[in-house]
């Protein structure tokens, strides 16, 4: 082990001393010391129902809740990293349009905050007849939803499919736009291709017909930095879970105009200005989405993930996963018998690689590493779709983070080449 | 869990050399075994006669503890009355969710080799697969 992995893996109390390989990361990743801190620390100095005390407590523990959507939105409104805390200095400014913390919702993860856009926006705005485009790389929480907006409202799914080495075509897109497309479900790092979408483009192009763009940013804030002002999206979900955050609390931006004209999705306590018998008035964005008493303690997690990743910045971050995919990658891919999902080229990946290896199921793959002590993922990813359009039933996925180690990388690897001798293959 | 010698021989000529892998004629009882989140899938067939398992197949795909399962439970129903083949799939079931007696395990003859697959929450559905189908077949009719 290097200095430096040394250095990162004393942060994470799960992983310091374990024999276990983790690449899993794309599923959950595990959690520094700090974040648990922050969550305890909550709990043990400023736990009061945030929003409703007028005394000093309360006003702490709303203090702790709303300074952790302030982190999120400068998070998603970096560019071009150092890895510094981007706050805007006379030296340092800030440009272009940032992310306002009222265009941040919080719930419970990326699931919740898509289904959110689905029962409020697209369930009210979308109406018979219209398109929804789905990316058929999505996990089914960005398509399950929009499946059910369609069946409801009477509009239609309509699949973009990749090409066969997981890229996403701009004509193939421009083809399906028509005058009734009124919404583009599309995650910007698939769970199964690692491969970065251009949002950006696909923004504009959904815009020039007046729709929207819904992205699922779940695999590219942990990894990358994101901007949605700049990516122009106009709602765009994420998990804490999978950024070093802990589980139940995820975000969802949207734009503020949209978010305003929008009906709430949970209806319930502090989510109101006024309620008679007859009338109620909600509150205004983001506490008309935000019903019921918050997982403050989670946000107070999340905010100290977000400091933690901006204490060692994505340039950093990116460096160590872009080496151990390049790593592995470098090894599978001139290994007989196993078939990498997706690009040809390591920098396609971004520490995420799904393969198979021919003539074993993946369940068998992955036990045969389980009993190696190495943590990798098998089954469809929860994306069928994807998989049932590369033609294939379920792969394995081994995914990075930048706490794993080379000497880890190294192990996989010597476990995958043993598999088919390990199954009785000659 | 000393799982390093799970997939052993039997387990392995079993999924590479599956002896009842392919499709027979007369059967007069078929079902389709789905694990919809793994992906395993088989289709059972079975020759009854006079209340006999004359002879048996099956065909489809999935991890090689699905695949091997079914063979070997072929390999011991066949010739087995239908009771007596349920009677077995219940045993078999019992090892893999709960526990049986060193007979009853015996009576498993190969299959008894599957026993350390009650200790794997995650593959008792690809064990149980065939097994399960059998008994739902039987039961259906």
């Amino acid at each position: 082990m290097t200095d430096i992995e040394r250095k990162i893996r004393e942060e994470f109390p799960l992983i310091k001393n374990t024999t276990l390989a983790y690449l899993d990361n794309s599923a959950t990743v595990q959690k520094p010391q700090c974040v648990m801190d922050a969550v305890t620390g909550f709990y043990e100095k400023d736990n009061a129902n945030p929003m409703r005390g007028l005394y000093e407590l309360s006003l702490r523990a709303t203090d702790v809740y709303e300074s952790a959507r302030e982190a999120v939105a400068r998070f998603i409104s970096h560019s071009g990293s150092s890895g510094e805390i981007k706050e805007a200095t006379e030296k340092n400014p800030i440009t272009g349009e940032k992310v306002s913390p009222e265009e941040i919702i919080f719930t419970r993860n990326a699931s919740e905050s898509l289904n959110l856009v689905a029962y409020s926006y697209g369930m009210n705005f979308i109406k018979e007849g219209d398109e929804i485009i789905v990316s058929v790389a999505e996990h089914h929480s960005n398509f399950l939803p929009w499946q059910q907006v369609a069946k409801v409202t009477g509009a239609r799914v309509v699949w973009f499919d990749c090409e066969a080495d997981g890229s996403f075509s701009i004509d193939t897109l421009k083809a399906l736009i028509t005058d009734r497309t009124k919404l583009l479900a599309i995650t910007q790092v698939s769970n199964v291709l690692g491969r970065v979408n251009d949002v950006k483009t696909m923004a504009e192009l959904i815009h020039e017909k007046g729709g929207v763009i819904v992205v699922d940013g779940s695999q590219s804030v942990p990894h990358m930095d994101v901007n949605v002002k700049e990516l122009d999206a106009d709602f765009f979900a994420f998990s804490g879970h999978k950024m070093y955050a802990p589980m139940g609390i995820g975000v969802l931006y949207g734009k503020k105009a949209l978010l305003e004209k929008m009906p709430p999705f949970l209806y319930g306590g502090e989510m109101i200005e006024s309620v008679t018998k007859e009338k109620t008035v909600f509150a205004e964005v983001p506490h008309k989405f935000e019903a019921g008493t918050v997982n403050a303690g989670g946000a107070a997690g999340l905010e100290a993930a977000i400091r933690f990743i901006e204490g060692y910045g994505f340039d950093f971050i990116k460096e160590r996963e872009d080496m151990l995919t390049a790593r592995a990658f470098e090894k599978m891919k001139n290994m007989p018998h196993i078939n990498i999902i997706g690009g040809e080229k390591e920098e396609d990946h971004h520490g995420i690689i799904a393969f198979q290896v021919e003539g074993v199921h993946p369940h068998d793959v992955s036990q045969i590493f389980a009993d190696s002590d190495i943590a990798v993922r098998a089954g469809h990813h929860c994306a069928q779709p994807l998989h049932k359009h590369l033609g294939i039933m379920s792969s394995t996925r081994m995914s990075i983070a930048f706490y794993n180690t080379e000497e880890e990388i190294d192990r996989f690897i010597k476990v995958l080449s043993s598999i088919r001798s390990r199954m009785g293959y000659k | 869990m000393s799982n390093n010698t799970f997939y052993n021989e039997i387990i392995n000529e079993h999924n590479l050399n599956p002896y009842h892998k392919h499709s027979i004629e007369g059967a007069n009882f078929s079902l389709e075994g789905v694990n919809p989140s793994c992906g395993d899938d088989i289709v059972l067939s079975l020759k009854v006669e006079d209340g006999i398992i004359v002879d048996g197949a099956y065909e489809g795909d999935g991890c090689a503890i699905s695949q091997a399962s079914a063979d070997i439970m072929l390999d011991l129903v066949i010739g087995k009355s239908r009771e007596e083949a349920l009677r077995l799939a219940d045993i078999f079931m019992r090892m893999i969710k709960d526990k049986i007696t060193d007979e009853e395990k015996e009576e498993l003859e190969e299959a008894g080799i599957l026993e350390s697959v009650s200790h794997m929450p995650a593959r008792v559905k690809c064990a149980v697969l065939g097994w399960r189908t059998l008994g739902e077949m039987f039961e259906a009719k």
